[in-house]
């Protein structure tokens, strides 16, 4: 990853002309891939944020009468859970948190660990070393052990598993952003910058920042499949989101008990967290071939 | 390659030390007391105190460190609360299970995702090139512990053909017995390190062949098979580099699979141990599993510098 990265930064600075975000801009736009994927995660999130406004069942109401019904039955299209609520309702409802909890954590390490990343690689030094070999104890936990201890240790609920997937996520970007901080530093319009009396903090917002975003930011992007996996992985486990709150990750853990009843009803929360991370992944892909003058 | 394996252990201390830190604090971290799961809620102060010298937490926290780290390090890892046996008793019966399927798992994952990505990375932007890409995306997107559901739908609740959950009758023996309840854990934990190498065999495949020494090598007249072993020498480091750090992430992510499976592992270890507040057991799972993951690391980069000598040079 790192690799890819220190190379979309070659080619960044290289092509760093007015033409440059047109051209990505406009590879994005006519690859059918990006383009549907997109639009799926676009109509997702807008059906989750407007979920209280599209006239849907309540998502909290249940009837010990219509537990778990098969998909395809009339007035639950996709069937109820175990409590007899309305499973289309809930799937809807839940991408509100879902897709919180797989975005959220990744765009609050992207500051942080660019904040770190940048300055470590900048300035060098003591303060790299420092910060470089803190980060390095982080990430010699598999991320999914580091998640569920953090999690696991301050007790089950959404705060606890935002900080606890901010925390598995800043390491890997911060290295990501020394590295290619590291190979900015050293170019010569750095330099330049530098002879021209420029001072250290404008160097790093303007020259440095202006060509590291980029690949870091591609980076990040291919976290938030991981993160959405992994978020609704705590809640999976009952370590996230509370009942009776509609989340993807605890909808798969709540019915797993009714995989001997309703066994198709039981894995759909399954099949949105899937295309929704296959979506992220994919359009992270075509991001970095796109931003990839060579590609 | 003797003085760089040394180095990378003498690199490996600082980490080990570090992440030995942060599983201790970890317990700090923990809201309330960590006596309140040990202490009944009528305990008198004195009763109190006692404990607390007992369990050293009235001592200064770096001094409660070295004390910890010094036990520790003789194979000390505390009493579980919940069950009064030693963690480390606990952990090295789990361990061994979730060894036992990450390395199954692992070996299934590498086999196929080096064949696919081969593959792909030969043929590119063929048909199989395609079909690997696609079926290479799917595996990292999946979340695996769905999969694992899914095939416990399809194979144990429609079909019948394997157990849903368990390790089968106590003790272990490589018979069928025991061996159907590993097949769908290893298979649904296989599914990420595949798509992993898959990706990566292809990327790195792809970018050898267009190198020139595969060229000059053509252009002497080679057979195909043997710029193919010429390939495979020069992507070896690479696919062993990946391939170790997914079993290393297989052993410390198992968590979530053996929950599905209820794999008697250290994973399922570590899940009751946080629904139980059982601290020592949380502290002592996660601490082994993670010095695992370091010395597995270790390992890798070693053996990365023994197959590929320019590697000790940078």
């Amino acid at each position: 990853m790192i690799e890819i990265a220190i190379d979309l930064v070659r080619i960044s600075h290289a092509e760093k002309s007015r033409g440059y975000w047109m051209t990505v801009a406009r590879r994005l736009t006519r690859d059918p891939v990006i383009v549907a994927c997109a639009s799926i995660i676009l109509l997702i999130a807008s059906a989750a944020i407007l979920a209280p406004w599209l006239g849907l069942a309540n998502p909290y109401q249940g009837s010990m009468i219509r537990r778990l019904r098969p998909i395809g039955t009339a007035g639950y299209p996709l069937g109820t859970d175990e409590l007899g609520r309305d499973m289309l309702t809930r799937l809807i409802h839940a991408g509100r948190l879902s897709l919180f909890i797989g975005l959220f954590p990744v765009a609050l390490a992207f500051v942080i660990g660019t904040t770190l990343g940048v300055i470590a690689g900048y300035v060098g030094g003591l303060l790299n070393q420092a910060i470089m070999r803190t980060i390095d104890i982080f990430y010699a936990f598999p991320s999914v052990l580091l998640a569920v201890a953090i999690s696991g240790v301050l007790g089950a609920g959404i705060l606890n598993s935002l900080l606890s997937l901010t925390i598995v996520f800043i390491p890997p970007i911060v290295r990501v952003a020394e590295s290619v901080t590291t190979s900015v530093r050293n170019l010569d319009f750095v330099d330049a910058a530098r002879a021209s009396g420029a001072g250290a903090m404008t160097i790093m917002r303007v020259h440095v920042l202006g060509n590291v975003l980029g690949p870091i930011f591609v980076y990040a992007t291919s976290l938030i499949s991981v993160c959405m996996i992994l978020g609704a992985g705590l809640s999976f486990l009952g370590l996230g989101t509370k009942p009776p709150e509609p989340e993807w990750g605890l909808m798969l853990n709540t019915l797993r008990t009714a995989i001997y009843v309703n066994p198709w009803v039981a894995a759909l929360p399954g099949v949105m967290i899937f295309i929704v991370s296959i979506c992220f992944n994919l359009l992270s892909d075509g991001m970095r071939s796109a931003m990839d003058v060579r590609g | 390659m003797f003085a760089y394996a040394l180095m990378r252990l003498i690199y490996v201390v600082p980490v080990a030390l570090g992440v030995s830190l942060v599983c201790f604090l970890l317990v700090h971290l923990a809201p309330g007391d960590p006596l309140i799961a040990v202490l009944p809620p009528d305990a008198s102060a004195q009763l109190e105190a006692e404990m607390r010298t007992l369990y050293g937490f009235d001592r200064a926290l770096p001094v409660q460190f070295g004390l910890w780290l010094w036990r520790v390090l003789h194979g000390d890892l505390g009493t579980s609360i919940a069950t009064g046996r030693a963690v480390s008793e606990e952990v090295s019966r789990a361990v061994g299970n979730t060894v036992m399927l990450a390395i199954l798992a692992a070996v299934i994952g590498f086999v196929v995702g080096v064949l696919c990505g081969f593959l792909a990375g030969y043929f590119r932007d063929s048909w199989v090139d395609r079909v690997v890409t696609t079926i290479a995306i799917t595996g990292v997107s999946m979340p695996h512990y769905w999969l694992g559901m899914v095939l416990v739908i399809v194979f144990s609740v429609l079909l019948g053909w394997l157990p849903a959950v368990g390790a089968g009758p106590a003790g272990w023996d490589w018979d069928w017995e025991h061996v159907k309840h590993l097949i769908l854990p290893a298979l649904t934990m296989s599914v990420i390190p595949m798509g992993i190498i898959a990706r990566t065999i292809r990327a790195l495949v792809g970018d050898l062949l267009s190198q020139e020494f595969v060229l000059a090598l053509r252009a002497k007249g080679i057979s195909e098979a043997r710029v193919f072993l010429h390939v495979a020498k020069n992507a070896a480091p690479t696919a062993i580099a990946v391939m170790g750090l997914q079993l290393g992430y297989l052993l410390g992510g198992s968590i979530l699979i053996e929950t599905v499976f209820s794999w008697p592992g250290a994973g399922f270890l570590l899940n009751s141990a946080i629904f139980q507040r059982d601290l020592p057991l949380l502290q002592g799972t996660i601490l082994v599993l993670a010095l695992f993951f370091v010395f597995l690391n270790l390992l890798v980069d070693v053996l990365q510098a023994a197959i590929d000598p320019r590697i000790k040079r940078r």
